[in-house]
C-alpha cells in the first residue's frame, strides 16, 4: 500500500516538474541571454489557456483547440517581443519589472474584457477515467498523458538545443552574448524565434493544466514565481538547468504536500499539524531556492563561466 | 527660495488642509483615500531608500508591509491596543526579520538578491494562509484601532490622517538629513561602486544591512497604520504582486528622489481611483500608463518635474 502510494505520488510530482519545465524553458533562455526580467511570462500561460478552452468550446475538438492556441500564443509572444520587450532587453532590471508588470496589469484585464474572468475547460471524453497502470494502482490518465507530452517535449527540445545549429546559436547567445553578436549571429531575430517558442511552450502547460487547475484571471502569477524558482535552482539560461530544477521543484513539492504531512500528522498533535503542514509544504520549495542562492547562486548547471 | 522649497511648502499646506477642505465640500469620504496614499507614501519611501539609495532591488519589500500589518492585527485582535507598545512590537518584529533575511540575501547580487528577497517574501505569504488562529486564507478583521497617548483613537479619520502624514513628514525628513550625513554620503557611493567603497574601507556589508534594517522597520510601520486604516489584513498584502506594486510605485515616481516614493504612490493610486470611477478595467488603462512612463519617462514623475523645473529656469 505505501509503495504504491509513493508511486502516486512521485507520478504526481514528474507530472507538475513537467509542466514547470514547458514554463522555465522559455523564461530560462530569455532571462539568461537577454539578462531580462519578463514578470509577464506568467501572462502567456494564461493566455494559452484561455485561447486553449474558447476553442475547444468552439471546435468541440480538444487537440484542434491546443494546436490553435499554440500557434495564436506563439504568434502573441513573437508580436509582443518585436514592439515591446526587445526595446527593454537594453534598459536595468527596474524598467523590466515595471514595463512587465505593467503588461500582467493589461493582459489580465484584457483577458477579462474579452474572455470573462474564466472559462470552463473539461479533459476530453476518452481521457477522463482513471486507468490502473499496475496492479491496485489507479491512475489518471490525463496526468499520465501530461507526463506523456512534457516527457516528449523535453525531448524535442533537448535534441533542438543540443543537437541543431539554432540550437548551437542560442547555446552561443547563451553564454557570451557580445561574443555571439560579434561572430555574425543575428541575436535580434533569434531571439524573437526562441520567445515565440516559450510563448508556444506556455500555451502547451497553460491548455493541459486548464482542466487541473482552473482556467481563471491571475492563474499567470502564482506559476511565474515558481517558475522563477525552477530557472534559478537549475541555473539561469540553461535548458539542462530547467529541465533538473522543474523536477526537483515537482518532486519536493508533491512530496512536502504529502509526506511532509503525513510525518508531521504522526509528530505533532493534529492541530498543529493541520496548520504547519500545508505552509511548510508551500515553502519548502522557496526554502529550497534560498538554499541554491546563499551557496550556489549560479545554480546546478552554470552556463557562464 | 527655490523652486523646490515652494513646492514643498505648498504641497505641505495643501496636506493639511485637506480634511477642512474634503468637508467644506462634503466628501469627506475620500480622506481615506487620501490616507491610503499617504500610508503606501510612506512604504514606497522605504523601498526608495533601499533601492535608490542603497541599490538594493528587493522583490520582496511586502514581506515588512505584512509582518507590521500583522504585529498590530494580532495585538489589536488579542485586546491589546497602546500605540506605543503596537510601534515596539512592529519595530521589534519587522527588525529582526529585516536583520535575518537581509544577512542571508545579502551575501548575493543582482538579480540573486531580487529573486531571494522574492523567496522569503513567499514564505511569510504561504505562513500567512496557514496560521488559522488569525484568520488563515481569509485575512483578520479587526473591531479596535490603536490609541494613542491622550486617548486619540486612530479609529477617527482625521486624528488617523495627521497621525499618517505626520510619521511620512519625520520619515521625509529622515531621509533627508540621511542624504546630506556622512553614513548617507558613504551608502550612495556604496551604490555607485562597491567595489571602489570597499576598497576604502568602507564597512559595506554591515551599511547594507543597517539600511535594510531601517527599511523593513520604516514599512513594517506602514503596514501597522494600514490595518488602522481598513480594520483588515490578509496574507494577500505579502504576496509577491504587492512587493511588485511597491515597487512601480518607487520607479514610478522616481529612484533615489526624496519625493520618489510619495509621487509614485499618489500617482498610482489616484489614477486607480479616478480610472475605477470610470471602468471596471481600471488595471487595464493603468497598464498602459505605466508602460509610457517606462518608454517616455525614464526617470519618473521627480525626473520629469525636475527637467520641468530647469526647463522654466533656463535663460
Amino acid at each position: 500500500m505505501s509503495g504504491l502510494f509513493l508511486i502516486e505520488q512521485a507520478l504526481n510530482g514528474l507530472q507538475l516538474g513537467l509542466m514547470l519545465f514547458l514554463l522555465a524553458a522559455g523564461l530560462t533562455l530569455v532571462f539568461g541571454v537577454m539578462d531580462m526580467i519578463n514578470l509577464a511570462h506568467g501572462s502567456l500561460y494564461m493566455v494559452g489557456a484561455f485561447l486553449a478552452a474558447w476553442l475547444v468550446n468552439w471546435s468541440g475538438s480538444f487537440l484542434l483547440g491546443v494546436l490553435g492556441a499554440i500557434v495564436l500564443t506563439a504568434l502573441f509572444g513573437m508580436l509582443l517581443e518585436a514592439t515591446l520587450l526587445r526595446t527593454l532587453y537594453a534598459r536595468d532590471h527596474l524598467s523590466q519589472v515595471l514595463a512587465t508588470f505593467a503588461l500582467i496589469l493589461i493582459i489580465n484585464d484584457g483577458t477579462k474584457m474579452i474572455f470573462g474572468n474564466d472559462l470552463p475547460l473539461s479533459t476530453p471524453q476518452a481521457l477522463s477515467g482513471p486507468i490502473e497502470i499496475l496492479p491496485g494502482l489507479m491512475y489518471s490518465s490525463w496526468r499520465l498523458l501530461l507526463i506523456a507530452v512534457g516527457l516528449v517535449v523535453a525531448l524535442l527540445l533537448y535534441l533542438l538545443v543540443q543537437k541543431t545549429r539554432i540550437g548551437a546559436l542560442v547555446r552561443a547567445g547563451a553564454s557570451n552574448r557580445e561574443m555571439s553578436t560579434v561572430m555574425g549571429v543575428n541575436v535580434t531575430q533569434l531571439f524573437t524565434l526562441v520567445f515565440g517558442m516559450g510563448a508556444a511552450l506556455c500555451a502547451v502547460a497553460g491548455s493541459l493544466l486548464g482542466p487541473l487547475l482552473a482556467v481563471q484571471v491571475g492563474m499567470g502569477e502564482n506559476i511565474l514565481i515558481l517558475a522563477f524558482v525552477v530557472i534559478v535552482i537549475g541555473g539561469i539560461g540553461s535548458i539542462r538547468g530547467a529541465l533538473v530544477g522543474a523536477l526537483l521543484v515537482g518532486v519536493v513539492d508533491t512530496l512536502g504536500r504529502t509526506l511532509l504531512q503525513q510525518a508531521l500528522r504522526e509528530a505533532l498533535p493534529l492541530q498543529w499539524a493541520s496548520a504547519a503542514g500545508p505552509a511548510l509544504a508551500s515553502i519548502s520549495v522557496y526554502v529550497l531556492m534560498a538554499v541554491m542562492l546563499v551557496f550556489r547562486p549560479q545554480g546546478l548547471f552554470p552556463v557562464r563561466s | 527660495m527655490g523652486l523646490k522649497h515652494i513646492a514643498a511648502i505648498a504641497g505641505l499646506v495643501i496636506a493639511l488642509a485637506l480634511p477642512w477642505a474634503l468637508q467644506a465640500a462634503g466628501v469627506d469620504f475620500y480622506l481615506s483615500v487620501v490616507s491610503r496614499m499617504v500610508v503606501y507614501a510612506i512604504a514606497a519611501t522605504s523601498l526608495n531608500l533601499l533601492i535608490g539609495y542603497g541599490g538594493m532591488i528587493s522583490l520582496g519589500h511586502a514581506a515588512f508591509f505584512g509582518l507590521g500589518a500583522y504585529s498590530t492585527g494580532v495585538l489589536l485582535s488579542e485586546g491589546v491596543q497602546s500605540a506605543g507598545l503596537h510601534l515596539l512590537v512592529i519595530a521589534v518584529v519587522a527588525g529582526v526579520m529585516a536583520l535575518v533575511i537581509g544577512a542571508i540575501s545579502l551575501r548575493t547580487r543582482g538579480v540573486y538578491f531580487i529573486m531571494i528577497t522574492l523567496a522569503f517574501a513567499q514564505m511569510l505569504f504561504y505562513l500567512a494562509n496557514s496560521v488559522k488562529g488569525y484568520g488563515g486564507d481569509e485575512g483578520l478583521t479587526v473591531k479596535v484601532r490603536s490609541l494613542l497617548p491622550g486617548g486619540f483613537s486612530l479609529h477617527e479619520p482625521t486624528t488617523f490622517y495627521y497621525v499618517a502624514l505626520t510619521l511620512l513628514a519625520g520619515v521625509l525628513f529622515f531621509l533627508h538629513r540621511f542624504t546630506g550625513s556622512r553614513f548617507g554620503r558613504a551608502v550612495q557611493a556604496m551604490r555607485d561602486d562597491e567595489v571602489r567603497a570597499q576598497a576604502l574601507g568602507l564597512p559595506t556589508f554591515a551599511c547594507k544591512l543597517v539600511i535594510f534594517v531601517v527599511a523593513g522597520v520604516v514599512c513594517g510601520i506602514a503596514g501597522g497604520l494600514s490595518v488602522n486604516l481598513q480594520g483588515y489584513v490578509s496574507p494577500n498584502v505579502l504576496y509577491w504582486t504587492q512587493s511588485a506594486t511597491l515597487m512601480v510605485m518607487v520607479i514610478l515616481g522616481g529612484v533615489g528622489t526624496l519625493w520618489g516614493g510619495v509621487l509614485g504612490a499618489v500617482a498610482l493610486l489616484l489614477m486607480q481611483e479616478v480610472l475605477s470611477t470610470y471602468t471596471p478595467y481600471f488595471e487595464f488603462w493603468t497598464g498602459w500608463a505605466l508602460l509610457a512612463v517606462v518608454l517616455f519617462a525614464r526617470h519618473g514623475l521627480a525626473g520629469m518635474a525636475a527637467s520641468l523645473a530647469q526647463w522654466r529656469t533656463r535663460p
